[in-house]
């Protein structure tokens, strides 16, 4: 029973990651941007959340918690919505190939990253292993009360408040999608960008919302990271691939954020197996870490046979509008 | 009576770079009418109603809506006028359903209610004698769902003149009837009609008024009730111009490439083109002439290999004797039987060229492979577009020059140019002087006739009727995927096949023979 | 949409005006990157090139690690190029560099000992390429038979290739329990690249140069080379033309994927001399941004390479010099990537004043 509640929470923990990247990918793909620069994103997010707060907390005396979590949390917002307006300003507005631009920004997030990660510490003053714990406890706090119940607490309510704000946005861009007159016009959009010119739809302007607000969902998954997992500090290269696992979630999930949920969750839980798997070695653990990808590859070949239209990508998916002038 | 006009246009005149589409339009449409725009390809109507719908701004003219001028920028302002167009080619997203595509675009409220949506369209859908399931996804639909929902999605924005681009070119002749009376309803109800077509059965069958344009001018409105199909014939083709076109007879015509029963279908499954048979002989141009859309691009493809055929066979009798089947052979053993296909499709560049390549790399379309060696020769292209640029006065700033930078005459002759390089047994062309001027296009008709000379199988498709008479030997006329006549070309009249390509059957008058 | 500005698509560019429009990319890319590192270290712009230039140059240790680096992005830039020209988004270069590598590596400690040089090291460029080339093969079959999206197929891939390079480490690893494979035959050197001329890498510029040199004509003399460009501006002339597409398809991503397994052995062993999932440097990445910039012209890659070597070992000796780590290289490839791409816009469109041109 421990062992499979840790599982389960472990399998939570990595879920959340992805599924932040995910929702963000996709309301980004909704728009028609393919935007592979989102585990740059993502690494972004993290760090400047992570040296919004310790400079915070280096700064103050007696450093709050609460205001650590919003300073971390403004700092994240902010640089990550900086790195999708760049994707954006040179796909849209430059026109500029999308996998291009966004291997790029890929590139750069993860230098970003790993150079600020790395050398935080010595800008600061070589101040040693950086750590935030003030603020990392407030992301890590758990659910008061819910959270002492046996089995149930431990699995659903033990998390910090981004586990459901994670689950709430996802759950809130699905319903946009869906339900709203601003979804219906994202979705044609990416669908036939030409066909929404005509029907009076600013195709600039919602690529550039889409892309920028996905690009910030995103930018708080590398935040959950570096505050709840990691606990408030930093290792290069600790974040790994977690942000191609979300572009792979995209696809499992059918371009659906409501199915990235399970879909997160199946990754995350793919993603942590052979910690919990009995009887591997240390090489077939290397080998059960294949699997989310292989299930990603079979999505994609099975969607692309045959399937309803409304699984495939986003028809205009990785294509640049341009409205020749009349 | 002027109280009574909803619309009017005033000496609209268009160009485009230097081609006037549009040449002092006049156009008047009452309230609670079908008005019919008539002209030959060409001749100026899709230009004109695309000013009216917002897409294309006049040069010149204005436009009144109720007797007040007004300026119509895009399709936006279009829409605020009461003004809607429904396109020959949809503007729907496949999988959204008809009720989600017909608010696309709408302003309103943040959340979607769209069972109330459906209702609303249920209801307009009801009004006007529809058959729509609001709930339907557009991937699911026929080309005439598509178009009841276009239609639909205009009237329930509140348009009171609907613009119909070619509305029955794409229907079956049951469908056709049944877009008709929705017409009519419509009519009842008091919203204006403008339909533009260059069917005249249709055109004496539903409207109540024609305009005719002709070239980019008007040439007049008439009360349908006054019109014939003789008359409207008139207005719209003019008088008849004598071209000399330099034909020669056909010099000992043996037949050369025949169908044989063809049937070849559509990507959606219908029949694009049932049972066809005819022979094209060696040493004379067959003509094939049709409303674009009826069968003619299926049929120089399933003739080069480039599509299957459902069944029936294509026979090619070489010259020097015996009979190949090309049925089932691909493009490569056909081309190299003699068989060529020069097809200009409506993009010039996107079938038979390369836009970004030069003219050289183009050539080399045809002869890359040439030559047992790995690498290809890069001479034999280079000299043959020479031999092209000089033969055919291309004008272009070098061989290497993408030619996609070539004006549309230049880029013509490189294609024609290239096909008769090969000195083929069979040369199939369509539209060879599409977009071109006077001078370009004698150079292409005089291109064919020396290929008839040299005793090759021309077969021609092509647009103007005066020019296929005055070029080819025999014609072929399609309509709806099916030969509904061949006549000699030498005898016909235009009015003989405008009858044959409008589908109204009987027999030609001038039935040609067909030689053994 | 575009304010008081109307776009048009250039028909074309004079090539000195391309040129310059990217010499002031480059430019301004280098101010910008010096202002960042003036920004974060406070030192001297001018000793930060001077830094810059010294890492790069400095030495004849530093010049070889510059070509080498240049050299090593070259490779897989060039094997990116048929499949791009193509129009096949082959983004999986660092699974099909890593699938070479492992191979390289299986056969330098399985056949150290027992083969000789001359055998095993061609040995290992062959099964490298094959590899690659398999691996290539899959994204390729399913794109020409089901239309599967390429991008984000050959992208999964990649994952797939690194979990089986831990797979692989772990199988090789020495000391065991290390996670790491080590050098591979540091005593005999036994399928290491060989000293030529008196320098270590001497084989790589060779080898490198080699497949360069046969793509550029492969693809401009060729029967081959000249399918690939027709299929790549337009499938539907291609078909017209008799040209067997989905065969283009399949072949040429076979030619992909075995260049960048090529380029795998060459960094075993020619640079790594072990395997990692770090050995391909991000460079299946950044290839793919140097061949879509180059217009797949090999001088234009050629130089692309050089420069993005010479900024990433300069910004080594720099992150050295001031404290700063090395991933400051990847910031500074990432400023100088953006300023090109951006570039681009302006050599593919002519912005005009509203109403310039013809209505």
């Amino acid at each position: 029973m421990t062992a499979i509640i840790a599982f389960l929470n472990a399998a939570i923990g990595q879920a959340i990651v992805i599924l932040f990247g995910a929702t963000g990918e996709i309301l980004t793909e909704k728009s028609g941007n393919l935007n592979l620069g989102i585990p740059g994103i993502m690494y972004m997010g993290g760090i400047s959340g992570l040296m919004g707060a310790f400079f915070y907390e280096n700064a103050s005396d007696s450093p709050n918690g609460v205001i650590g979590m919003l300073v971390s949390l403004l700092c994240a917002l902010v640089v990550s919505a900086l790195g999708g307006l760049l994707y954006c300003f040179l796909t849209v507005t430059l026109r500029a190939n999308q996998n291009v631009v966004g291997l790029a920004l890929t590139t750069f997030g993860v230098g970003f990253g790993n150079f600020f990660g790395g050398s935080i510490s010595k800008l600061a003053g070589g101040v040693g292993q950086i750590s935030v714990r003030t603020t990392a406890e407030v992301y890590r706090a758990p659910v008061p009360g819910l959270s002492g119940i046996p089995v149930i607490g431990e699995v659903l309510f033990s998390h910090g408040f981004m586990t459901y704000l994670g689950l709430l946005i996802a759950v809130i861009v699905t319903y946009v999608i869906k339900h709203t007159r601003k979804g219906l016009h994202l979705i044609a959009v990416g669908e036939d960008p030409s066909t929404a010119d005509t029907a009076g739809i600013s195709v600039t302007r919602y690529k550039y919302v889409a892309t920028v607000t996905g690009a910030t969902i995103a930018g708080l998954g590398g935040l959950y990271f570096v505050m709840e997992y990691l606990n408030g500090t930093w290792t290069n290269g600790s974040f790994g691939d977690r942000g191609w696992l979300a572009i792979a979630v995209v696809i499992l999930a059918l371009w659906k954020p409501t199915n990235a949920i399970w879909g997160s969750l199946l990754f995350g839980g793919l993603f942590v197996l052979d910690i919990y798997l009995p009887g591997l070695t240390r090489a077939t653990k290397e080998l059960v870490r294949v699997f989310p990808y292989i299930v990603t590859i079979l999505v994609l070949i099975i969607t692309s046979k045959r399937n309803k239209p409304e699984n495939q990508p986003p028809e205009s998916l990785g294509r640049a509008f341009f409205r020749e002038e009349r | 009576m002027a109280d009574d006009l909803i619309l009017e246009c005033k000496n609209i005149t268009k160009y485009f770079g230097g081609v006037c589409a549009n040449d002092g339009v006049n156009l008047s449409l009452k309230r609670g009418e079908i008005l019919s725009v008539l002209g030959e390809n060409g001749s100026g109507k899709t230009t004109l109603m695309n000013i009216l719908s917002g897409i294309y701004f006049p040069d010149e003219g204005e436009v009144l809506i109720k007797g007040k001028p007004v300026t119509i920028r895009s399709p936006q302002d279009a829409f605020a006028l009461g003004i809607g167009m429904v396109h020959q080619h949809f503007k729907l997203i496949k999988i959204m359903t008809a009720a989600e595509n017909i608010i696309l675009g709408m302003e309103g409220e943040a959340r979607l209610h769209m069972a109330k949506v459906e209702e609303d369209v249920r209801r307009v859908v009801s009004e006007y004698g529809f058959d729509l399931d609001p709930k339907a996804k557009i991937y699911n639909m026929s080309v005439s769902q598509k178009q009841t929902v276009e239609i639909v999605k205009v009237l329930y924005r509140g348009a009171e003149i609907l613009i119909l681009d070619e509305p029955t070119a794409v229907l079956t002749p049951q469908e056709t009837e049944k877009l008709f009376d929705v017409m009519r309803n419509m009519k009842a109800a008091g919203k204006s009609v403008i339909i533009i077509t260059h069917k005249l059965n249709e055109v004496l069958e539903i409207s109540d008024r024609v305009a005719v344009l002709r070239k980019g001018r008007y040439i007049g409105t008439v009360e349908t009730k006054d019109a014939t199909v003789e008359s409207l014939t008139e207005m719209m083709v003019g008088e008849k111009v004598d071209l000399d076109f330099g034909r020669k007879e056909p010099v000992s015509p043996a037949a050369r490439i025949a169908c044989k029963d063809l049937t070849v279908l559509s990507p959606d499954g219908r029949n694009a083109l049932s049972d066809i048979s005819f022979t094209a002989n060696g040493g004379e141009i067959l003509g094939i002439a049709g409303i674009s859309g009826n069968g003619q691009k299926e049929l120089l493809e399933a003739m080069a290999g480039l599509q299957p055929s459902e069944h029936g066979t294509v026979v090619y009798y070489p010259p020097e004797g015996g009979e190949e089947v090309l049925t089932g052979k691909d493009v490569n053993e056909i081309r190299r039987l003699g068989v060529i296909l020069s097809f200009v499709p409506e993009d010039r560049l996107g079938m038979g060229l390369v836009g970004a390549m030069g003219i050289s790399d183009n050539i080399a379309l045809r002869t890359y492979r040439s030559g047992k060696s790995f690498f290809t020769n890069r001479k034999i292209p280079q000299q043959l577009a020479g031999s092209i640029v000089e033969r055919l006065e291309v004008v272009t700033p070098g061989l290497g020059t993408p030619v996609r930078r070539l004006s549309g005459g230049n880029v013509q002759k490189v294609l024609v140019g290239r096909e008769i390089m090969a000195q083929p047994t069979v040369l199939m062309v369509a539209y060879p002087v599409r977009g071109l001027d006077i001078n370009s296009s004698y150079t292409i008709y005089h291109l064919l006739n020396e290929q008839k000379a040299n005793g090759a199988a021309v077969i021609c498709v092509g647009e103007d009727l005066d020019v296929l008479i005055g070029l080819c030997d025999r014609i072929l006329v399609l309509a709806g995927g099916r030969v509904s006549g061949i006549v000699d070309a030498r005898k016909v009249t235009k009015e003989e096949i405008g009858l044959l390509m409008t589908g109204v059957t009987g027999t030609p008058e001038t039935p040609a023979e067909e030689p053994a | 949409m575009t304010g008081g500005f109307h776009l048009t698509k250039r028909d074309g560019i004079s090539r000195g005006k391309a040129v310059l429009i990217r010499l002031v990319a480059v430019l301004l890319s280098l101010i910008v990157c010096g202002l960042v590192i003036m920004a974060i270290t406070g030192d001297n712009p001018v000793e930060v090139y001077a830094a810059l230039i010294d890492g790069a140059v400095g030495s004849k240790n530093r010049l070889w690690n510059t070509i080498r680096s240049m050299m090593l992005l070259l490779i897989v830039a060039v094997g990116l190029t048929p499949a791009f020209k193509m129009r096949f988004w082959n983004i999986g270069a660092e699974g099909q560099i890593l699938v070479g590598g492992i191979a390289a590596a299986g056969l330098m400690i399985y056949g150290g000992g027992s083969l000789p040089g001359a055998v095993l090291i061609p040995l290992i460029l062959i099964v490298s390429t094959v590899s690659g080339l398999l691996w290539g093969l899959i994204p390729a079959f399913f794109k020409a038979y089901f239309n599967t999206n390429e991008t984000l197929f050959t992208l999964m891939l990649n994952y797939v290739a690194i979990q089986l390079t831990n797979f692989a480490i772990i199988l090789w690893e020495s000391p065991k329990g290390s996670n790491s494979v080590g050098v591979i035959n540091q005593a005999s050197k036994a399928g290491w690249f060989p000293k030529l001329f008196g320098a270590n890498d001497t084989m790589i510029v060779l080898l490198v140069l080699l497949v360069t040199v046969l793509m550029a004509v492969y693809l401009r003399y060729s029967k081959q080379g000249y399918e690939i460009a027709v299929v790549g501006e337009s499938r539907d002339t291609a078909r017209y033309a008799g040209i067997n597409v989905k065969k283009v398809i399949l072949r040429t991503m076979m030619i992909s994927g075995g260049i960048c397994g090529l380029a795998g052995a060459i960094i075993v062993c020619g640079a790594s001399h072990t395997i990692s999932t770090g050995i391909t440097g991000g460079r299946g990445f950044t290839a793919i941004i140097v061949a879509w910039m180059s217009h797949f012209n090999a001088l234009a890659m050629a130089l692309v390479s050089a420069f993005l070597g010479f900024m990433q070992q300069g910004a080594i000796q720099i992150a050295t010099q001031f404290g700063l780590n090395e991933n400051a290289s990847e910031i500074i490839t990432g400023i100088i990537l953006f300023f090109l791409i951006g570039s681009e816009f302006f050599i593919n469109y002519r912005i005009g004043r509203k109403g310039g041109g013809k209505g």
